[in-house]
């Protein structure tokens, strides 16, 4: 049946050829934000968001501190309160939207983009990031409801395991902070550590902001001034320290009443500018990214029957991010899984993919590539990530050639070099 | 924080689907070509030439609420074991193709569809017309494969439902809201059904409902419609028609007087769901009801400016979360809903209350006029939204179309919600928010407490407000 298959596939293909991405411009406004801008001229909308590095790797010793900053954003500015900021966003249609990661916090607009509207919108959207009320009233409703959040967690065991694996994988090294806070520490926090927090980190040297959408070049310049005019210039972020590599591997088996146990494997493993990006993206791509088609999911979901979703991925960030392998199946079938998995990262280290598997992957990512930027909220999304880390301006523009250049030996190279299949965190939870 | 819609995604995990119920299409812009091939195949193609892509999707008339006990979840099954394989294709081999293609791929089952897609770079269009022409009429269903798959599916089962205690509570409360209807069933069907599932009972469901009349194809994106009918006659054309005998219509018998139940489940924090039995656009002898409807859901939860967020979240800060929902898409007569989490220190009878005192509300009080407008400026503006989406705009057209509704009626959605009036969402509340019409479920975690004293003291609140 295979080779049928490639027979079948190589007549269908062509050799792809380098596209090229969004033109994207690049400059800094009067306070120090660096700012990045697509022309996208076809929908009359606008989207921008801002990123700030405050993400819970700053919480030190507040987990639960950079999420509840976020979430209190647009409870007030001036003398308006979350009903009346609420009312003015919606009352244009405008789309305010909020999220705290690891190493971001994103606040983003999207407004049909008429003049009048797209004032309103932006005018209330500095004010919000800038200059939030931040009121006790809200500051401890959304304290508690962070409480009832970490309950909730405690009744999904994807989510028992996720902070589990952090907490492993990571050690001191402030990626293994839970951004949902933990009971001690929202219990502790005060309305002042938010102040602070938003102080120190909202401010524009700290910020990366993102524009697509139908304004022209100087119009972005203009816009990027107005929500960055009311932010301090302050500082950037201090640097993260280093990710250390696991030294013996570790197993924990968390108990918890459900039919499934849900399995999580891995390391860190890489971060954005990494040399090894390119190598190990496509690596894993065959590995366990690709979906159904996955070696992972050919293997645990397609021969067996075992699981409905096996995956791997890596999270690049800042500094090393995790690699992941993860799988759930019904309590009686873990350890067989589990061993399923450990023989296929050990295999897949030791030989790399095929070379068959290998065309596979190059053809699934270079001849999707325009599926990567086919929206503006995904090239807003793609810019925005390029500007905070840093990445190249040609990033999407070369993105198919380095894929092309990927091969089999550099794979194994790469793969021997950063995962360790005797060195892995393991978390089952489940089995009760 | 509104309702997701309960689709059922299979094959991988890798979309998501929040349908706003204010995002629909815009105004007055019904570029949609139709085609129907001789063998009754209806051709639906949206020229959108932003990017070089192309959605394709292709939509049969069979979901759950076709189902009957003792084979619910075959619908679903059957979608997976699509993937399995035809006369010239080997298991997986669909997908294999795709992805080598640069394609990137999925399906869905729901209570009234099943649906299959791929999107991919415009110019391979053709490779996804041509498989899923092929599966259409050349599907091989074997055993061995059923075997595993189903075991599958008993996985996804458990990780969506059985483990999740929200889930859980939903399948009981649907199961006991509807009695005779077939929204009664999970669209992934009771394990037992799924235990006893039969290859057999895929080739029926197979036969039955795979037909060319009986299905509807989406292509939205970088393409010429008229170039696009040319490809599907190609490939479609061929497959013979199989007469369609129509689903019985199983309507609900008629509800004599609110109904609760309780779920007891491994779980930490309660839950609450309340449903109102309601028309829908396919029911409703007057439209102007599901339009009202519509309106009525934006005011309780269309936003964070909107009631449940501004009164039961902040305001009385009773509920962590609390939502309302309407579909008003569905085939058949629905529910109006509710949904919540109460705050610590605040019980499930409590946040219950203010849900009812919301409907009564709405009873008594007719609705204001900035409410009414920011909703339909929300309106406006996610039309154009979501233009960005090629997908969302197939998906926007692939439901209508499956559930009995000419597309085009899209294109009335903003003038038909800009002409509600107060008083008809008033009269909508009194004559559908009823007792009589009422289910409520309430999710009871098994090993909780029975005080609902918050684990947490707050020792802070009354503290200093100032700046």
């Amino acid at each position: 049946m295979r080779n049928k298959l490639l027979v079948l596939l190589s007549l269908l293909l062509v050799s792809s050829l380098s596209i090229a991405g969004p033109k994207i411009e690049q400059w800094k406004t009067k306070n120090g934000a660096r700012v990045f801008y697509v022309n996208a001229p076809q929908l009359p909308i606008v989207d921008l968001r801002i990123v700030f590095d405050a993400g819970s790797a700053r919480d030190a010793d507040k987990p639960g501190l950079a999420a509840l900053t976020n979430s209190l954003l647009d409870e007030g500015t001036g003398t308006l309160n979350a009903d009346q900021v609420a009312e003015q966003f919606e009352g244009i249609g405008a789309q305010f939207g909020a999220s705290s990661l690891r190493d971001m916090a994103v606040v983003s607009i999207r407004s049909l983009n008429d003049k009048v509207t797209l004032d309103k919108a932006l005018d209330l959207f500095s004010n919000v990031v800038a200059k939030p009320t931040l009121p006790e009233e809200s500051f401890q409703r959304n304290r508690k409801a962070m409480l009832v959040g970490l309950k909730v967690a405690k009744q999904r065991p994807n989510s028992i395991a996720s902070k589990a694996y952090y907490k492993q994988v990571f050690g001191d090294h402030p990626y293994a902070i839970d951004g949902s806070g933990t009971e001690e520490s929202l219990t502790a926090m005060k309305r002042q550590d938010v102040i602070d927090y938003h102080g120190r980190y909202y401010v524009a040297n700290n910020a990366v902001i993102a524009i697509v959408g139908a304004v022209s070049r100087a119009d972005a310049a203009k816009l990027a001034e107005k929500v960055t005019s009311r932010l301090a210039a302050g500082e950037a972020a201090a640097t993260l320290p280093k990710v250390k590599p696991l030294t013996a591997a570790t197993t924990k088996r968390i108990k918890h009443k459900s039919q499934q146990t849900h399995i999580l494997v891995g390391q860190p493993g890489m971060h954005r500018g990494d040399p090894d990006y390119i190598t190990l993206y496509v690596g894993n791509h065959v590995l366990g990214g690709s979906g159904l088609v996955s070696r992972l999911s050919e293997q645990v979901r397609e021969q067996r029957g075992l699981a409905y979703s096996a995956y791997s991925y890596f999270s690049p960030m800042r500094e090393d991010g995790p690699f992941t392998m993860g799988l759930q199946t019904k309590n009686s079938q873990a350890d067989e899984a589990l061993a399923l998995l450990n023989k296929i990262i050990k295999e897949y280290v030791e030989n790399g993919p095929t070379e068959q598997e290998l065309k596979r992957s190059k053809q699934n990512i270079t001849g999707g590539f325009a599926l990567r930027v086919d929206s503006n909220k995904k090239i807003v999304e793609y810019i925005a990530m390029i500007g905070f880390y840093g990445l190249s301006l040609d990033y999407l523009d070369t993105f198919n050639d380095r894929v092309e250049a990927v091969t089999v030996e550099k794979i194994k190279d790469a793969f021997k070099r950063r995962i360790h299949p005797d060195k892995l965190v393991t978390i089952m939870v489940g089995g009760e | 924080m509104r309702l997701a819609s309960i689709i059922l995604l299979s094959v991988t995990l890798a979309v998501s689907f929040a349908l706003p119920a204010q995002a629909k299409h815009r105004e007055g812009v019904s570029d949609v070509r139709q085609y129907i091939l001789d063998n009754g195949l209806k051709i639906l193609v949206k020229e959108d030439h932003r990017a070089p892509v192309v959605v394709s999707q292709i939509w049969y008339k069979v979901g759950s609420s076709y189902e009957y006990n003792g084979i619910t979840g075959v619908s679903h099954v059957l979608e997976h074991m699509m993937f399995k394989g035809t006369k010239s294709l080997g298991p997986n081999e669909f997908s294999k193709i795709i992805a080598a293609n640069g394609g990137r791929e999925n399906a869905f089952t729901g209570k009234d569809y099943t649906a299959y897609f791929q999107t991919l770079h415009k110019d391979r269009l053709e490779v996804s017309m041509r498989l899923e022409a092929d599966r259409m009429h050349n599907l091989l269903l074997r055993e061995e494969d059923f075997a595993k798959e189903v075991n599958v599916v008993k996985e996804e089962r458990r990780l969506r439902t059985e483990d999740k205690p929200t889930s859980l509570t939903y399948e009981q409360f649907t199961a006991a809201a509807f009695q005779t209807s077939p929204y009664h069933h999970p669209v992934i069907g009771w394990m037992d059904d799924l235990e006893n599932m039969e290859l057999e009972d895929l080739q029926h469901w197979y036969e039955r409902w795979y037909s060319p009349s009986n299905a509807t194809l989406v292509i939205v994106g970088d393409v010429k419609a008229d170039h696009v009918y040319r490809m599907a006659k190609k490939y479609f054309g061929v497959i013979p028609n199989v007469k369609i005998k129509p689903v019985k219509p199983q309507r609900e018998t008629k509800q004599r007087g609110e109904r609760r139940i309780k779920v007891r489940a491994q779980a930490e924090v309660p839950y609450l769901l309340m449903g109102y039995k309601v028309p829908v656009l396919t029911t409703a002898k007057d439209k102007d009801e599901v339009y009202a409807l519509e309106v009525m859901a934006g005011i309780l939860d269309g936003g964070n400016s909107a009631r449940l967020s501004k009164e039961l979240v902040r305001g009385k800060q009773i509920a962590v979360s609390a939502g309302a929902g309407y579909d008003m898409y569905d085939r058949i007569d629905n529910l109006f809903l509710f949904d919540g989490r109460p705050s610590t220190g605040h019980s499930i009878e409590e946040l219950e209350t203010s849900l009812r005192e919301q409907v009564q509300r709405l009873h008594t009080t007719l609705a204001t006029q900035d409410e009414l407008d920011r909703i339909k400026a929300q309106v406006v503006a996610s039309k154009v939204y979501e233009l960005d989406s090629v997908f969302y705009q197939g998906m926007q057209i692939g439901t209508l179309e499956t559930v009995g509704l000419d597309h085009k009626q899209l294109d009335e959605y903003v003038t038909r919600i800009r002409a509600v009036t107060p008083e008809q969402v008033q009269a909508v509340a009194k004559k559908y928010l009823i007792d009589e019409g009422l289910t409520v479920a309430i999710l009871e975690p098994e090993n909780a407490k029975k005080e609902m004293a918050p684990a947490v003291v707050n020792k802070e609140s009354g503290a200093d407000n100032a700046k």
